[in-house]
């Protein structure tokens, strides 16, 4: 692999671009590989990579359906925080902001984190204490956040309104280290790295059956024949409960359509993220300078990849309260992703009750951020049969009363 | 926008009449039950690509709770049913065969 740099771009630049290789190889699958990922977004190209950097398990395959990195990976408002409630969600979610920081370098692959600062809107008297755990909690695990009050918001805000009748700004829950970075930059990166490393990352290659022998797996059927491999990762977000049915197991989790929407590109206006989840909504500015908007998920179980239309317009109203401003702004586009929800709003991340399969998912509406130490820990309990970031993530909890509960702190968790 | 009819009153309501209540027919288990059954029964879910049996509430309308069955890969609506019923109606059955041959869901298959 040629290393991107100032230098690489120089040189480039006096040959008209002509000598940039390929970033990753597309192969044809082999027989047989000691793990197969399933699923090429986010978690399944983080997972591969760090099997092989961490755990020197090199002979893997990445098999997607579709395109790297076209699932929600490629979909989402690509917002970066770890304030969450519970100790074990922390854990996991400070990994992987913390390892978006030096993800550029390590990927050499410039995946532009932005940590430009979240604030979750406090807008209710309920918000307000449920922040102020949040924030105590923080403290206790050594995540960096404060309860900030309605002044200082206007501050980091200028353009919002903090005395709408309904919807007043209470104040917020800060975290200066959040932010974004580039969704497609990351699947990208990882793949180049994946690639770099003699993994195979096989594109339109669908999963079609998982072959077992005595309770063990022993390889998959896809769309490109079947294939061999003595450990299996089942890391396909929406697609989860699918895939598992083919392993001959059931989970506890949904499928729902949650949607997102960006604004034409205008100067930049808000150099923070700005969540507020009492009308689900939230709302960054890109580099383009289009403003992303994301809200709430539908109601009820879908896989068409588009959603209901009275959700963006719930959202865009109440927006429009908090920012005046962006009721003259044009809508540009619009999409919707699969996302995989399950009871208490925490992922799966798993051995499941057949040997060498391993599931990752359940991260439904704010998975993208994790997708670091996600990919950490699942390496780890692939490598290793055991992680301390996974323990309490195992798809039994809920049979054991164990809930990772996150859905009271946020509602929605983008 | 998704449109059922409500089998009670009638009415076609679009979605925001409405209120989805999940996967319908779940078959209950309380104390006593076994671990399994405990289990499968308050967090499994099929989540199926295709066929799904659902609970909506008329919510902005007559208030009742009704069945729906419907194509998750298309979002058609295969028909609509009274909430008073343990399994969908065999004419909803037939009705989903035909259009989805070989169909079957593992609870009713
Ligand atoms: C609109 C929207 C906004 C969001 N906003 C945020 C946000 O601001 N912050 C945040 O942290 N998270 C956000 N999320 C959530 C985040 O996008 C996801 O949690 C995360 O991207 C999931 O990554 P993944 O790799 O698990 O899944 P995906 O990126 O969906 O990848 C799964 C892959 O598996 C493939 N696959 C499925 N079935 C098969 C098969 N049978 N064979 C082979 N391949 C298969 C799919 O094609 C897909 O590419 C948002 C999601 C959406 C939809
Ligand atoms: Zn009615």
């Amino acid at each position: 692999m040629k290393r991107y740099s100032i230098f690489a771009v120089a040189r480039e630049a006096a040959r008209y671009h002509t000598g940039w290789d390929r970033a990753w190889a597309s192969p044809e699958p082999k027989k047989k590989y000691d793990a197969i990922i399933i699923g090429a977004g986010g978690h399944g190209l983080a997972t591969a990579y760090y099997l092989g950097k961490n755990h020197g398990i090199k002979n893997v395959a990445i098999l997607e359906k579709g395109w790297l990195g076209g699932g929600n990976t490629g979909r989402n408002t690509t917002i970066i925080r770890s304030n969450y409630l519970q100790d074990p969600s922390a854990a996991i979610y400070e990994k992987s902001r913390s390892l978006y920081e030096t993800m550029s370098q390590d990927l050499n692959y410039n995946v532009m984190f932005s940590p430009r600062g979240v604030i979750m809107l406090a807008q209710t008297e309920h918000e307000v204490r449920g922040y102020l755990r949040t924030a105590h909690a923080n403290a206790q695990q050594g995540v960096a956040t404060e309860f900030i009050g309605p002044e200082q918001v206007k501050k980091l805000v200028p353009i919002i309104n903090i005395h709408g009748p309904r919807y007043p700004v209470l104040g917020g829950l800060w975290q200066a280290r959040g932010g974004t970075a580039r969704h497609d930059a990351v699947a990208w990166g990882y793949a180049r790295a994946c690639s770099d490393m003699g993994m195979d990352v096989i594109q339109k290659c669908e999963v079609t059956g998982v072959r077992r022998e005595n309770g063990r797996v022993v390889g998959v059927d896809t769309t490109k024949g079947a294939i061999d491999c003595d450990k299996l990762g089942i890391v396909v977000a929406g697609h989860t409960s699918d895939l598992a049915e083919m392993a001959g197991f059931r989970l506890p989790i949904e499928s729902v359509a949650l949607q997102a929407l960006v604004s034409e590109p205008i100067k930049p206006c808000m150099d923070v993220v700005v969540m507020a989840n009492t009308v689900h909504g939230y709302m960054s500015q890109s580099d383009k300078g289009e403003m992303v908007i994301g809200g709430g998920t539908d109601g009820f179980n879908n896989y068409t990849q588009r959603g209901s239309f009275h959700h963006i317009e719930e959202t865009v109203r109440a927006l429009v309260e908090t920012f005046p401003m962006i009721s003259r702004l044009k809508m540009l586009r619009q999409w919707g992703g699969i996302v995989d929800m399950t009871g208490d709003r925490s992922p799966i991340l798993s051995k499941t009750p057949v040997d060498g399969v391993f599931v990752n998912c359940g991260w439904g509406t704010g998975g993208f951020k994790a997708i670091p130490g996600s990919g950490w820990a699942m390496a780890e309990l692939m490598a290793k049969g055991q992680s301390p970031l996974t323990d309490e993530f195992s798809m039994w909890r809920f049979r054991e009363g164990k809930f990772i509960d996150e859905s009271v702190a946020a509602g929605v968790a983008h | 926008m998704l449109i059922l009819e409500c089998p009670y009153c009638g009415v076609h309501a679009e979605e925001t009449e409405l209120h989805a209540g999940g996967e319908a027919h779940l078959k209950r288990f309380g104390p006593g039950s076994s671990d399994d059954d405990f289990e499968n029964y308050l967090f499994m879910r099929e989540n199926p690509k295709g066929v799904h049996f659902e609970r909506w509430r008329h919510v902005n309308g007559c208030g009742k709770w009704f069945h729906a069955a419907r194509c998750t890969m298309t979002l058609e609506v295969f028909g609509t049913y009274s909430a008073q019923t343990t399994e969908p109606p065999k004419d909803i059955c037939d009705k989903i065969s035909a259009k989805r041959p070989g169909w079957s869901w593992r609870n009713f298959s």
